[in-house]
């Protein structure tokens, strides 16, 4: 509509010597179409998150009962009681525990193995990188049994320890590719001239380097983040009562009077909450840390 | 103190990169490492700064073996070709951190480091982050850090070689005095030859890993001892040429023959390579008992008020420096001329046999 109008006075400026826009203007109002890919994009996008934050806003009677576009009634019950309920609560207390636990430990190992992959050859170190990122690719399935065994056997069964310490096992590898990446884009000559000004080496590597490849750090500790937080299979099998991830929660919520809809709606909104929030810290890092810092 | 390198050399799997090198540097002394690029210059530097430990030989500081001492233990200072600064500090921090590593007093720290920024004109800079500045106060920011530092040995690794010419005449000008009061041993790395010139000290030429000579940098320059010295030392590069000496007559092979006196005349009858420098080959007789090499002229490149000329003289490549502007077709035929007084002589060995030191200095 604003389009149609700013043709229509550039008309009555030309209209003594051009017809051009006046043709266009003929040609009936001009659509952007970048405006409206862009829109349909972003409608299709944000669908289901908004039809979740919709759902937690309704009572089940509305889910059920029919298709509405907005809560015709608008109710907060399903967070209260999320909120207020220690069987609900305690599953996002457990689940950012043994994230935050996992993420302090895969950076702090992952920080001087990425070191040593950047900055020094040794017998092997090409295979043994490349091995740490085949990890990755094994299913975290092949690795339940075995964890559910041993951790069993010695004591850390349904601690977050044992979530986080499981989740180390494709968090690390991540961490030190990415890592390896932001170090290596540092100049080693900066180390040499750090060890020559007299630096003790721990000294450097706080005061100095750590400053040089924050954001690779910051970048690092968010993919742990997320991946230890949305991951499900490992935590689910490895806790039962005390340390409960929110996640494996969220799948026992079946009553007598059937699926829990609100409730599940409103724990998905509060799920998705740390992640955005991690997510807006590092949102200028994030193509690099996808690229492991080799950008 | 006195550094003495004692059979140093250092292998990296199979490649040789510095073999067997033995070199005492007094204290106070300027010392030039001259060499084209993977000569080993830096390699000979990182050994004598323990960033590197020897393969074998030993390193002595003072008399004392500090082979295996860690970097941080020594008294040293090292600058960079690329500008090797901390980004995330400020430039006065950036020049303070090996002060501040040595635990010194707050004043002190002060004192030092303004006194530095004003050696090297970098007071107004002092709040910038060094990336937010250009090249050559980057790289001043790096000379100041280790002039701080007081070092006994401050090691210069082509420190000029990334910045533009205007910068870099100015700064080799100020680098050595502005080191020379410290009495600290200053090892200057360069591949350019004028530079050494320029520096003076003492200059040890490095031809794949190995010094093939070292001493005052005129002499070295004057008296090469042998043909791989004088190569190195020489930009454009040295003319050589095959000479036989038979019945008290040097005769070139590209044609041209004289009847030696003087130094020239005592060597024996044989096969030489003759080696001369760019500026002594001249394509006007300028009297005197000259060489005439008939030749055919490749290329002329003028440079403003100097031509370099490059001739083919029977197979070989020569390169006159010629005074002024010559507009030379290529392919011309010329006479090139040269003073056998500005020759050096070198038996089959490659070993000098003969030169004419009064006259090298011309």
């Amino acid at each position: 509509m604003t389009d149609t109008i700013a043709i229509g006075t550039a008309d009555r400026k030309d209209a003594k010597t051009g017809t051009v826009a006046a043709n266009r203007a003929l040609a009936g109002p001009r659509v952007n179409g970048k405006a409206v890919v862009m829109t349909l994009y972003l409608v299709f996008l944000m669908l289901p998150i908004y039809w979740l934050v919709n759902m937690s806003l309704k009572t089940n009677t509305e889910i059920t009962s029919g298709l509405t576009l907005w809560p015709r009634q608008i109710t907060f019950d399903n967070y209260i009681r999320i909120f207020t309920d220690q069987s609900w609560y305690s599953g996002y207390i457990n689940s950012l525990t043994y994230v935050v636990i996992n993420t302090v430990l895969s950076i702090s190992f992952a920080l001087p193995a990425a070191y040593a992959f950047s900055r020094y050859r040794f017998l092997g170190d090409k295979h043994l990188f490349f091995w740490l990122l085949t990890n990755r690719m094994a299913p975290p399935a092949v690795f339940a049994l075995p964890f559910f065994n041993l951790y069993s056997a010695i004591g850390l069964f349904d601690t977050p320890w044992a979530v986080a310490l499981a989740h180390c096992l494709f968090n690390i590898p991540l961490a030190v590719w990415i890592l390896e990446g932001f170090m290596s884009g540092v100049p080693r000559e900066i180390d040499e001239t750090a060890a020559i000004d007299g630096y003790s080496f721990p000294r450097f590597f706080v005061k100095i380097f750590m400053p040089l490849i924050a954001s690779g750090i910051g970048v690092a500790a968010f993919f742990c983040f997320m991946f230890s937080w949305v991951e499900l299979l490992l935590a689910r099998t490895l806790t039962t009562v005390n340390a409960k991830p929110i996640a494996a929660t969220m799948t026992r919520t079946i009553s007598a009077s059937g699926m829990d809809w609100g409730m599940l709606a409103a724990a998905g909104v509060l799920t998705i909450v740390p992640g955005a929030l991690v997510i807006w810290f590092v949102r200028n890092y994030i193509a690099k840390g996808f690229a492991l810092g080799r950008v | 103190m006195t550094l003495v390198l004692d059979n140093v050399s250092k292998k990296v799997g199979a490649e040789t990169h510095i073999g067997k090198v033995s070199l005492t540097l007094e204290r106070g002394s300027l010392n030039v490492l001259l060499g084209a690029t993977l000569s080993g210059k830096t390699s000979l530097m990182r050994l004598m700064a323990g960033l590197d430990a020897p393969t074998s030989g030993r390193v002595l500081v003072d008399g004392k073996d500090v082979t295996g001492c860690a970097v941080q233990r020594r008294s040293i200072a090292m600058v960079y070709q690329q500008f090797i600064n901390y980004p995330s500090f400020t430039v006065y921090e950036n020049i303070a951190s090996p002060l501040r590593v040595a635990g010194l007093s707050r004043d002190e720290i002060h004192a030092r480091v303004q006194e530095a920024a004003r050696l090297l004109k970098l007071e107004p800079y002092l709040d910038r982050k060094p990336l937010n500045l250009s090249g050559g106060q980057q790289q001043r920011t790096a000379i100041a850090r280790a002039l701080v530092k007081r070092a006994d040995l401050v090691l210069l690794d082509e420190p000029l070689a990334n910045l533009d010419y205007k910068l870099r005449e100015e700064l080799r000008e100020e680098l050595p005095r502005v080191f020379a009061a410290s009495g600290a041993i200053f090892v200057y790395a360069t591949t350019e030859p004028t530079e050494a010139l320029l520096l003076g000290g003492n200059t040890a030429t490095l031809f794949q890993g190995q010094v093939t000579q070292f001493g005052p940098t005129p002499r070295v320059y004057r008296q090469p001892h042998d043909l791989v010295s004088a190569g190195v030392f020489s930009d454009p590069p040295l003319n050589t040429v095959a000479a036989r000496k038979s019945a008290g007559v040097i005769a070139l092979s590209t044609g041209g023959e004289f009847r030696p006196t003087g130094v020239f005349a005592g060597v024996p009858d044989g096969d030489y390579t003759v080696g001369f420098r760019a500026h002594h080959l001249g394509l006007e007789p300028s009297g005197g008992d000259l060489f005439a090499i008939p030749a055919t002229v490749s290329v002329a490149e003028i440079t403003g008020s100097e031509s370099f000329v490059h001739l083919d003289a029977s197979e070989r490549r020569l390169i006159a420096l010629v005074p002024g502007v010559k507009r030379l077709e290529p392919g011309s035929d010329v006479t090139a001329y040269l003073d056998p007084r500005h020759l050096f002589l070198f038996d089959g060995t490659g070993r000098l046999a003969a030169a004419d030191v009064a006259q090298q200095a011309a």
